[in-house]
Order: structure tokens, then sequence, then C-alpha cells
């Protein structure tokens, strides 16, 4: 194999790359580790598109938190990716909280965040009627929006390969050799990759991932991030984002909507050696602790899932862009504001790239649309019109999300196939609603033994590793089963 | 137009539509989101359902059998492999199917009967990693008894609800070794019977008052840590065990599955997680009633099909002589009960007496139950035993309810 540019690690960052390096005429390529896309930090985090004034002014954060917010507007669109602009408040308790919520205001204009005010408590309850009566002023940014980070990585992957991307899954890098004009990459399945040019973009694992090739500019310190997610039955106690003051370890614990209709509250940030993303009792209690002081009536009992996410965070408290090599790039620190900054951090990779002599010219065609059939989201005309066309769709596997054989089967025909339950789930919602999989999991283990033509005890729940089914029953006889 | 849509085609779906053809309706469409009849009994091979119905013992699938066999002398239509995905106005349903494709019907009447799910992990928060391997009882149960797979071979369970109790027995026979049932309080959830020949027979251990604190495990589950709680629930340090093992088995209560009922408007009970019902389980949109595990969570199938023919009956009573407005009854759950279906009652629809269903919030012995109307104590009902995981039933007679003058109050008396 021979790319022109090879992009390690195949995240939100890794896959924006990929898409905005496919609209060139180049050979891409991209090797990830595990047996799915968006399986690191893009997995578990907050979904929220962040308008921008957090980040201090003049780093590559503040500039590409605001461009990548704008980028995504559109980009959401035409990839069919879900997509929220309800956005956001931070919430003063005290005069010196109010004190905060100003220098935020003063820091978003000067960071060109449009359209910011601050709001009195009285208003901020007015706009969120089950904020505490304690708040006592608010930054109020209607830029920031909801998404959905898989799906959205998912997407950018997906029309990078249809422009003619190569995504190699299941293929981790153990070694970059230096060669007369670029990069010989060694990987653990055994096939070195050329590569004229280099994107690192290895989340958590960045560090080890430049090691390989540069001598030490950064260190990555993983920290983790605890969420509470709860039913839609709660998902209706606040209409916008709801953060506390910053802090030292971050933004703070947030309660939000999400594009699913459920409410997510979260997350601490607690220092962790690699990619540790076990949930503490302590840590959840915190959580909802914090949580409560924003919104006082959150009900935690109708809590569905809790989960942790682990974000990059570099110690040079910016992101890390740069080429540390010859046509080794870096991409790497980018905890948050990072899946908002994902399309400017990869217009900024391929600046970059220009930099160090890549020379690009645009492709005649590129298609720049995805289309994605989501059955409960329909009209009942168009359910009927789905179902006439393809009785799949008529077949509901997921009861609590109302998702359909028809869009199982779609996924598993795509261009990125789901190669496990959780592939599934991260696809088309299958398993995401208030029984968790009970019901679904027997059903689309059937449906990827099927497609992938493998006995469902081989079918995994997650990544390598994660065996789902230990052996046959006494006397199983398998002419009886469907 | 139909006269009857019952949503569901388990135990409750099967005998509210069997008793409403009886009662003479003639259309009547039964809808079923799965490809056979007989909900979540058809998973259920052990025995021990219809000791109250058939005076004998049957296995899961018997019992709905003999169901389905009676269903299938009456006319009513039957759609499988079928979801209601809405109810609209004036009792208007939506459904889609494979073969059905996408229907929309009305009906004079709709009875709900879509069961319960199994509550997941995320619900009781367990701390620790997210590997693969842990299930729900009822999850690893189908994966046992319909598809012909063993989810893992070394097995810790929490909780001790009857699916539990039954996946222990069911594991251990099929080799896996049963390593530990753990449960919160400090007694059991389960039936007693179950105790007794799916844990005691195998020398399976049962830890009350303990919980798990720690999953384990990187891909699969490793190891599971469990520890005793003190009287508040909270874990006790230094009373950790370890189990190695692969695999997790929850069971940990079951919830009413309510989408439907709640999209529709209907007046939901937050302690049930049911609609709120009065005694011929009618709810509070006229013409829709609802019956057994989508109202309240029951223990034996029997109930859940005594109940559930009352609201075919009272369905087909709706349909043919239609209904007449008559003063109504508020139930409470006073102290000790943690709720009581039916929630209302309307005394002049009462023929002779109707039953009222109860659960306490904690063990008690020699107690009386009252009902109470303000300060009048209109009946007491002595109990030798009562327990949260047995429901209690008590028998209003229409006389006792014509001395009622507002609203009754069910209780637990206080220890003398």
């Amino acid at each position: 194999m021979n790319y022109d540019v090879l992009i390690i690690g195949c995240g939100i960052t890794g896959a924006a790359a990929a898409f905005e390096l496919s609209k060139y005429q180049l050979k891409v390529g991209i090797l990830e580790r595990e047996n799915d896309v968006a399986t690191g930090t893009t997995r578990a985090n907050s979904a929220i598109l962040h308008a921008g004034y957090d980040p201090k002014p003049g780093t590559l954060m503040a500039k590409l938190n605001v461009r990548g917010s704008a980028l995504a507007q559109t980009l959401c669109k035409a990839l069919a990716v879900p997509y929220q602009p309800c956005g956001s408040l931070v919430l003063a308790f005290s005069e010196e909280e109010n004190a905060i919520v100003e220098r935020l205001y003063r820091q978003g204009i000067e960071n060109g965040v449009p359209h910011l005010t601050i709001l009195t408590g009285e208003q901020a309850r007015t706009m969120e009627p089950n904020l505490s009566d304690r708040v006592t002023a608010a930054l109020h940014a209607p830029t920031a929006a909801l998404c959905l980070p898989w799906t959205y990585c998912l997407a950018l992957a997906e029309t990078a390969v249809r422009n003619g991307v190569q995504l190699h899954l299941n293929t981790a890098v153990t070694g970059l050799e230096q060669t007369g004009d670029g990069w010989l990459v060694h990987t653990a399945q055994g096939d070195a990759v050329k590569a004229r040019y280099i994107l690192n973009a290895a989340g958590v694992d960045a560090q080890t991932v430049h090691a390989l090739a540069a001598p030490h500019t950064f260190t990555i310190h993983p920290v983790r991030g605890q969420y509470d997610l709860l039913d839609k039955s709660e998902g209706g106690r606040v209409g916008r984002i709801i953060f506390q003051c910053p802090n030292a370890m971050g933004k703070g614990v947030l309660v939000a909507p999400t594009v699913h209709g459920n409410l997510i509250v979260g997350p601490d940030a607690i220092p962790v050696s690699g990619c540790d993303v076990s949930v503490t009792a302590e840590g959840l209690d915190a959580v909802r602790k914090a949580a409560a002081q924003s919104v006082p009536s959150l009900a935690f009992r109708q809590s569905i899932r809790n989960f942790a996410g682990v974000r990059a965070v570099a110690d040079t408290g910016d992101f890390v862009l740069e080429e540390a090599a010859p046509h080794f790039i870096d991409l790497a620190g980018i905890c948050s504001p990072g899946l908002s900054a994902a399309p400017a951090i990869a217009e900024y990779a391929v600046e970059l790239l220009k930099r160090a002599g890549l020379s690009l010219k645009q492709k005649t065609s590129f298609l720049s649309s995805r289309s994605h059939i989501c059955f409960h989201q329909r009209s009942a005309g168009e359910r009927a019109a789905l179902v006439a066309q393809n009785p799949a769709y008529g077949r509901v596997v997921c009861r609590c999300e109302t998702v359909t054989e028809g869009e199982i089967l779609d996924a598993l025909h795509s261009v990125i196939p789901p190669q496990s339950v959780d592939g599934v789930k991260r696809r088309v919602n299958t398993g995401m609603g208030r029984c968790q999989g009970g019901f679904c999991s027997p059903r689309v283990v059937e449906l990827l033994a099927k497609a992938w033509q493998q006995s469902p005890q081989e079918i995994l729940q997650d990544r390598a590793g994660t065996w789902l089914l230990a052996c046959e029953t006494k006397g199983r006889d398998t002419s009886c089963t469907t | 137009m139909y006269d009857l849509i019952v949503i569901g085609g388990g135990p409750a779906g099967l005998a509210a539509a069997c008793t409403a053809w009886e009662k003479g309706l003639r259309r009547i469409l039964l809808v079923e989101r799965e490809r056979e009849l007989g909900g979540i009994l058809n998973q259920c091979i052990h025995n021990g359902f219809g000791l109250h119905h058939f005076k004998e013992e049957l296995t899961g699938p018997e019992y709905a059998g003999r169901f389905i066999q009676k269903l299938r002398q009456t006319g009513v239509e039957v759609l499988l492999d079928t979801m209601v995905l809405d109810i609209a106005e004036n009792r208007t349903v939506h459904m889609v199917g494979a073969s059905t494709g996408y229907r929309i019907e009305q009906a004079k009447a709709i009875i709900l009967a879509m069961g319960c799910r199994e509550r997941p992990r995320g619900a009781i928060g367990i701390p620790g990693t997210r590997p693969a391997g842990i299930f729900t009882a009822g999850t690893a149960q189908r994966y046992v008894n319909i598809e012909g797979w063993l989810p893992g071979k070394r097995v810790v369970i929490l909780g001790s609800g009857d699916i539990g109790l039954i996946m222990a027995r069911r594991m251990t026979l099929e080799g896996a070794k049963v390593l530990a049932c753990v449960e919160l309080m400090p007694y059991s959830n389960g039936l007693n019977r179950n105790i007794v020949q799916c844990l005691s027979d195998y020398d399976i251990p049962l830890y009350l008052s303990h919980t798990v604190t720690e999953i384990r495990g990187k891909s699969r589950v490793e190891q599971v840590v469990i520890a005793r709680v003190d009287e508040t629930r909270t874990p006790i340090p230094g009373t950790e065990q370890v189990f190695d093992c692969d695999t997790l088995l929850l069971s940990v209560g079951l919830i009413p599955e309510n989408e439907l009922t709640r999209q529709a408007g209907i007046e939901m009970d937050g302690r049930t997680g049911g609609a709120v019902v009065c005694e011929t389980m009618e709810t509070s949109q006229p013409g829709v009633f609802a019956c057994g595990n989508v109202v309240h969570v029951h223990d034996l199938v029997d109930f859940v099909t005594a109940e559930s023919q009352r609201a075919g009956e009272a369905a087909a009573r709706y349909v043919l002589s239609g209904q007449k407005a008559v003063p109504v009854l508020e139930v409470q759950a006073g102290n000790g009960v943690t709720y009581t279906v039916p929630q209302r009652i309307h005394p002049d629809q009462v023929e002779k007496a109707c039953p009222l269903f109860l659960r306490v919030n904690q063990v008690y012995r020699e107690r009386g139950l009252t009902l109470t109307c303000g300060e009048e104590t209109l009946a007491t009902f002595h109990r030798d035993h009562l327990a949260p995981g047995e429901m209690v039933q008590i028998v209003l007679t229409k006389a006792l309810l014509e001395r009622a003058a507002g609203t009754l109050t069910v209780s637990v008396q206080e220890a003398t």
C-alpha cells in the first residue's frame, strides 16, 4: 500500500481530516486500531458543539472552535448528522461568578462568537423555568448546538471512503520509519504501509505515536469524565445546554438535552492513566450533586445508563497542530472543544500539509452529501411508503427507539459496515433506549451473524475480545432455530 | 372499524381477547410484535404456572398454549410481527409490520397489554468498567431457552427476583457455575419456592443485604465485587468479596412498558409505573383499558389472567352497552402501602365485590390492613405475613363500598 497522506486514528479528528483531504486528487488512507471508527474520545463526551467563548483568545482552540462550529452547521445538514442548535447558558451563583460570566462574555466577543448576551437570574429562569432560584446571572450563547459525535465521525469517514479514501480497521501502528520521500509505517498486522505524509490523529495515544517519529514535544494527560444519561421522561427538563462557571479542570458539570431527547448530566474531570473509562460511585454521586445545583428538580432515578470518556488533554494548554518531523504532522491534544473544532482542524491540517510541500489539486467530482433513513423520524405517510417499498422497514427490532430491520440492513450494507452489536447501536440507535438492548440484542446478533456469515457465537458486543456467547446449550438443534 | 383492538399477545392480551369474544364482541383485532403469540411465557420453560387458574402445574409455553388454543376457536383476528407505533385521537391505532405494512385502524375500545421490561444496569448505576457479559436475566433466558446459547460459564446474579432465581438453576443445569445470588434487601423479592428449588437445591449461596459495588474487566467481565450494605443500603467498606466470573446477570426489577400509554396522554401512576385504572381496568381515557404487567408488575401469571379477563369483560360491556356517568371514589395508598390497583372505584358499577391489589413497603408479621374513609375505619383485613415481593389482594364488597363517602385509604396497621 502506498499513500500520499496516511492518517493514524479514525476518531472525529482523523475522520474530518480524511473528509477534507478526499476533496483533492490524493491517495489517502486511514489506519484505525479498533474494529470501528469513533471508539475513543469521540465515543463518550458531552455531544456538544460549543459556541467558542471558553478558549483563551489567540489560541488555536479559540480560532478553530468558532470556525468549526460554524462549519458544522452546514456539514451536519449535508451529511445527515443529527444537529440541534439549542443554545447554551453559563450560570453564575455568586458575585464572583457574575464576574466570570462577564469575563467569558468579553472573551467570546474577542473570539468572534456571535449573538452573546448576559442575562439576569430572572431572565435565565424565564428562559429555563427549571433553573435553580440561586442563579444570579447567565451568559447566553445561541450558537451552541447539540450533535451526535459518533454519527458525525461516521458520516465524515463514510463520505471520505465514498470519495476514495481507504479505511483500514483493526490495524494498529507499531513503528514509523523515515524513508527518502516519507515514511514506512509498520503495523501489528504485518503489512508495512508507505506514506509520503502522516497525520497523527491518535487521540489519547497521540503521544505514543508521536514518539515513534519525533522527539518529545508534548505530554498527553488523559482526563476522565463521567456522565449519567436519563430517560426521555427527563428530556424536557431543560431546552438548552446548561453550564456552570468553568474551573481549573474544565468546563464543569453540564445539564443538557440530547439529540435523542434524553437528558445528559456530566462530566467530572479525573486524571487517569491510559484509556480508563470505568465509572465510580463517588464520581457519579458528585456529578449528580453538581448538576442538581443548576437544575434542582432532576429525577436521577430515571437514569438509564452511566458511562465515562477520556479527554486527551495536552500539557501545552492548546491543541498541538504542527509538523513535528519532516512530513509528520501532529493533530494532538484534541480535548474539548475538539468536537466543535474538528472541521476547522481538518482545514488547518490541509494548510500544514501544503506548507510541508504537498501539492493539492481539487477533484472534479466530489460527493458532498450523504443520506440516511431514520424510520421513526418520518411522517405516517412516509413510513407507509418506506414499508411498501421494502417490508424490512416494517419490522421493528428495537422497541424503545423504534428501529427497524431495514435500517439495520442499510447499515450492514454501508461502506463502513458495523462489526459488532455496539457498532450497530452507534449507527442506528438499537439498544439506546430504556431497556438498553435487553429485547433487541438477540435480534441484532442474529442479523450480524447472517450478514457476516458467522456463527452467533463469533459476534462481539463491541471491540475485539468482547465475546457474548460462551457455547451452545446442551443438545442444541441448529435446524430448529431461526 | 373494530369493536376492540388488543395491543399485546402475551398472557394479558390473550385472556382479554378471549373474554371479550365470550362476552359478545365479534370484531376484535389482537396485535403482537413478536413472531409468535404467548409473550415472555414462551421463554419460561420451567413449571409452576397455572396453579391458581388451571389448578395444575404447567410450563410457561403450556400455559400460553392453552390460551392460544382457546383464541384459535374464536374469530379474533391476529396480526403477528406487527408493532403498534401510536394511539391517536378517537382510538385510532397506527401499526407497522413486514407483512402487515403500515396500517391505521380505529376501534370502539382498546385494551393495552404490552407487558413490562427489565431494569437495565444503568438504572441501578453499578460502578466499574463496561465490558461484555452483563445481561438482564430475561435476555439471558432468551439466549438459553429460545436461541440455544449459553451466555457465560461463571455467573454472579444481582437481585433475587424470580427470573434471576430461575436463571440460576437454568444456567447451572446447562453447565455454568453460578457463584452467588446477591440481594440488596434483607429479604428476597422472589417466591419462596424459587429460593428453595433454584438456589438451595443447587447449593448456590444467597447473599442478603449485599450489592455489587464494582464490575471489573476490560473486554469481558473478569471480576465482580460485592459488599454488605447497612440499613440505608449503603455498602460497608471492608466487607468486599471478589468473585472471578465472566457473567453478571441482573434481576433488579421490572418496569411496565408504557410508551404508548404516555404518548396517548393517559393518566399515569408514578408508583406502579402504569396507567391509573378503575375497578374495570379502564384508564383515564374512556374506552381504553389496561391489564397485566403493563398496569403493575404481577407475581403470578394466574393473577394477570384474572385481571385481564375483567378488562376483557368490561371492554365488551363498554362497546355493547355504553357507559353511564357514575360517582367515583379515589383509593389512596396509606402507611406501609406502596400502591393500590385500582386507584379508583365506581361503587355503582360494582356488582357484588371488587378485588383491590396492593403491595407493602417492607416485611410485616401479624398485621391488619385497614380500609378507612376519613376518620372511619370501614374494615380490617388480617394477614399473618406481608412482604414487598408478594402482591396482596383484599376484597371490597358492594356493602362495604356503599358505606364510603369519600376517598378510601388502605394502610398497614401500626404495631401494637
